[in-house]
């Protein structure tokens, strides 16, 4: 389980400067540059400079900046790599993969212009976004592919096109891939970053959406615009008895410390490793959430 | 760099500038219209010589329609219209030139 | 009848003005109907020509007029243009506010009809022309409040005001609705004249609209007006206001509100029966909807909601989330309706509202204020009235008074504006001294006030995001660089005075 907070993703158009300006104001936890589908075909090179001068420039403080490719096969994504990698700034968002076969490739050319520009090998990390049914059946072998991998996505709007449906209120149509991708990453120890909601103005369809992908265990949620932040951040916080659980789980493991004990219990039942790891999770969820302060719950 | 045709990058939104570059002959011509042009213009101008000379582009006139553009905007933009005026793909690896 | 003899009233000299005996001579009872009364005895005169005539005006004097129709106002336009007509010259325009559609005085001035102008606020070509030199006399600026004290204490005294209205009875009850009919120019509460009218020398009610007595419950009563002039049109009801202020859907406008919504649960001042007023800028505005979520969450109502008022604080009251409102200035079609329809919401005049010399003024109640701002510097003076350019693109109107009145108040504004940063070291006007300036409220965090040491640490438990103004500064700066300072000459073509009428500072003839 890694440690960085990933329950909202920020896509950011690449060919807009004022969006991509603002783009680390909202509190979003990661922020993520397009250069592929909301940038058009003739303007490929404008985006792909603009992401590049802002990653460079731009105070992006402590959060974490990713930026989408163009897939290799498309004959822009080698360009972009060229560019985002020598920023040393970003995580690389590799679209449509299909296969290992993807992850790595685009691995050996990230590990070439490391070297070329003198960064360390392996320093730049990867994601990967799996859009199409091969992909969804490929989960575990492409979440296993690499150590530059932070996390697997879900993008839902080629996958249902390719399983010839449309996506449902419900969702019922991407619970396989869902899940599968879901276990595809716990399985390799990294992150699981569910699809977009695409009606912004739709507030109660996204809480239900983020309840469910919570529910399934995700770890977050890519959004298309600041207004979602709050709806995803809301249902990602835990409630008090959690935290008060999780905080009793803590208070346990130091009074075993303390007492040089090697079994930890609480309430006369004994607390193993998952649920100190789950403790923790909550702990730091709630104090990303603002509700948790220096070990105490504040009543907001 | 040589430039062989005119190069147009950016848009006329808020925040971003809208550079037209063409083929010039005595060295590098500005003409900028900003709409924060007393507060920045000196500022704006210095960005694209600096870009411009660091592609190694010496002759060009440039042609500016700025929106209160970030320098590293201006310098994006200038950077894809040289590309497109000299009809090259940009040399991550090299020195820009 | 008693023969009466006045010598023998002991004390007399005493008894004011006891020094006539009834004559039944003089009593002529009049014994026409109300219909044919409102028809033959009134006030209303045939012309605009003939009352300014009649109220006595001459040369040098001083005009006065309210900006209750915004930029839809044609009543300042039509007056000047038939002073000029009539070759009136060297006369004291005193608005409570002028706006873009006033571009019509620049001729006025260029020849000689106006001299000089009062106002909360100047925009579009007639500011541009000011800020160029256009005037020999500086213009003065004051604030809602600070208009109002002067017009009380004399200090901008007011030979004839023209006051546009909506509606007006025959005897010159006016008010910024039409009861009986929904047709015609809304343009709900006309706090603004209602000062105007009390002290003005003559008052003369412009109207497209002659209702029958009693205009009750109106803005301005009868007692007030002198001459009524009927005219075909008094504004175009696009320009005077929209059907009902809507939400931002802004996310960078939604993010400063809700982030001033938190300054004011921690402020400590959240509590039942607290006051508030929030401002018209998209932020400032939704900050009511955040409000309305809290106050819902946590059974809390408001005593009152002050000043310019929107549908957003309409909603609230009519949910029983406010209890009264008090309404100088009406800013949508859904708050001029509230004002005729609800009978806790209440029109005010601008001494009410915002007096410098009262205790009881109503800015001196807020608990909390939320204002928006051009610039904000690292003093915590703020600027409204001129943009980055140099040049008056804005209005003082009652920042200042809400900012000194309230026990909390809270600028929102963004760290830049495009390029141009908007924290600054040094503002380019100071309309509201830093003293009486509490939390600025960026998109980049918020800042408080060193003074406010208390409300500094308790924005600091409540986990808000708190910076130095000086670190936001830098924030800024470091985003966009360092402009060119604008460049001045040394001709003085603005006053800008605080609630007090003292002088806070100076607008200079920008350079071209």
């Amino acid at each position: 389980m890694s440690n960085r907070l990933r329950r909202t993703m920020l896509y950011v158009p690449g060919n807009n400067p004022g969006m991509i300006k603002d783009a680390g104001i909202y509190g979003a936890d990661c922020v993520m540059f397009d250069l592929e589908d909301s940038v058009s075909l003739n303007e490929k090179d404008a985006a792909r400079f603009l992401v590049y001068e802002a990653l460079t420039s731009l105070d992006l403080a402590d959060k974490e900046y990713l930026v989408r490719i163009n897939s290799l096969d498309s004959g822009l994504g080698l360009a972009d790599l060229e560019a985002i990698v020598r920023t040393g700034k970003a995580v690389i968002r590799l679209p449509k993969t299909e296969s290992a076969k993807d992850v790595l490739e685009c691995e050996a050319e990230i590990a070439r212009i490391e070297q070329a520009c003198g960064l360390p090998v392996g320093s730049t990390k990867m994601m990967a976004a799996i859009e199409s049914a091969a992909g969804v059946l490929n989960a575990r072998e492409i979440a296993m592919a690499s150590p530059r991998l932070i996390g697997i996505a879900l993008g839902a709007e080629d996958f249902v096109t390719d399983l010839k449906t449309t996506r449902s209120e419900d969702g019922i149509e991407l619970l396989f891939a869902r899940s599968a991708i879901l276990l595809a990453a716990r399985a390799a120890g990294i992150d699981a970053i569910d699809t977009v909601y695409s009606d912004v103005n739709n507030e109660e369809g996204l809480r239900k959406e983020v309840k469910l992908i919570r529910q399934l265990g995700f770890d977050g949620k890519s959004i298309i615009n600041p207004r979602q932040i709050n709806v995803v951040h809301e249902v990602f916080t835990p409630t008090k008895k959690d935290i008060d659980h999780a905080l009793a789980v803590l208070e346990a493991i130091k009074e075993a410390e303390r007492k040089g004990s090697g079994v930890i219990s609480l309430n006369g039942k004994m607390v193993d490793r998952p649920i100190v790891l789950r403790a923790q999770r909550v702990i730091s969820l709630a104090k990303a959430s603002g509700v948790l302060k220096e070990g105490t719950y504040a009543q907001d | 760099m040589e430039l062989k045709k005119v190069g147009v990058s950016g848009t006329l939104e808020s925040s971003d500038v809208m550079i037209t570059l063409e083929p010039g002959n005595g060295g590098i011509e500005i003409e900028l219209s900003s709409t924060v042009e007393k507060q920045f213009g000196n500022a704006i101008r210095r960005e694209i010589l600096a870009t411009l000379e660091s592609m190694g582009v010496n002759n060009a006139r440039v042609t500016a329609v700025d929106k209160g553009a970030l320098d590293c905007v201006i310098r994006a933009r200038v950077k894809t219209a040289v590309c497109r005026a000299a009809e090259v793909e940009y040399n991550w690896g090299g020195d820009g030139q | 009848m008693r023969k009466i003899d006045l010598e023998s009233i002991p004390y007399r000299e005493e008894l004011h003005e006891i020094n006539k005996v009834f004559n039944v001579k003089k009593v002529t009872k009049n014994t026409r109907t109300l219909a044919e009364r409102e028809i033959h005895h009134n006030k209303i005169v045939g012309s605009l020509e003939e009352a300014e005539q009649r109220a006595g005006l001459k040369n040098g004097m001083t005009i006065s007029f309210h900006h209750h129709f915004r930029n839809g106002d044609y009543v300042v336009n039509m007056v000047v243009d038939k002073l000029a007509e009539m070759g009136y010259r060297d006369l004291v325009l005193a608005a409570s506010s002028l706006t873009d559609c006033h571009a019509p005085l620049i001729k006025h001035i260029e020849n000689g009809v106006i001299r000089r102008i009062e106002t909360s606020g100047l925009r579009g070509k007639l500011a541009e022309a000011i800020s160029h030199g256009l005037m020999d006399v500086p213009v003065v600026f004051r604030s809602h409040g600070g208009r109002a004290g002067a017009i009380e204490k004399g200090e901008l005294p007011i030979d004839v005001a023209f006051l546009g209205a909506p509606s007006c009875d025959p005897y010159g009850n006016a008010n910024g609705y039409i009861r009986d009919t929904a047709e015609g120019i809304m343009c709900g509460s006309m706090g603004y004249a209602k000062s105007d009218a009390t002290y003005a020398d003559k008052v003369i009610i412009i109207t497209n609209h002659i209702v029958h007595y009693p205009n009750t419950p109106f803005a301005i009563p009868e007692s007030d007006v002198d001459y009524i002039v009927k005219v075909d049109e008094i504004g175009d009801p696009a320009g005077i206001m929209t059907g009902a202020t809507r939400y931002t859907t802004n996310p960078k406008e939604l993010l400063m509100a809700e982030l001033a919504s938190k300054v004011i649960f921690a402020s400590g001042r959240f509590q039942d029966g607290f006051s508030f007023q929030t401002g018209t800028g998209g932020a400032s505005l939704a900050v009511t909807r955040f409000l309305k979520d809290k106050m819902l969450e946590k059974g809390i109502k408001a005593s009152f909601a002050l000043g310019g008022i929107t549908g957003s604080i309409v909603e609230l009251h009519e949910q029983g989330l406010i209890k009264r409102i008090l309404d100088v200035q009406s800013f949508d079609l859904r708050a001029a309706q509230s004002l005729r329809d609800n009978r806790f919401h209440h029109q005010i005049s601008a001494g009410y509202y915002a007096s410098p010399y009262s205790e009881g003024t109503a800015v001196n109640q807020l608990d909390v204020v939320v204002l928006s701002a051009l610039e904000v510097d690292t003093s915590f003076n703020v600027n409204v009235l001129t943009g980055n350019d140099g040049i008056i693109r804005g209005a003082i109107g009652g920042h200042p008074d809400t900012s000194f009145g309230a026990s909390v108040s809270i600028v929102i504004v963004p760290l830049t504006r495009g390029r141009i940063p908007c924290v600054v070291k040094q503002v380019n006007t100071v309309v509201t001294p830093g003293k009486t300036v509490d939390v600025v409220v960026t998109d980049h965090g918020i800042a408080v006030n060193p003074l406010r040491k208390v409300l500094r640490q308790r924005m600091i438990d409540n986990g808000l995001p708190v910076y130095t103004i000086e670190e936001l500064q830098k924030k800024a700066e470091q985003l966009v660089g360092v402009p060119d300072p604008v460049q001045y000459t040394d001709k003085v073509v603005g006053v800008v005075t605080y609630r007090d009428g003292s002088v806070i500072d100076l607008i200079y003839q920008v350079k071209d």
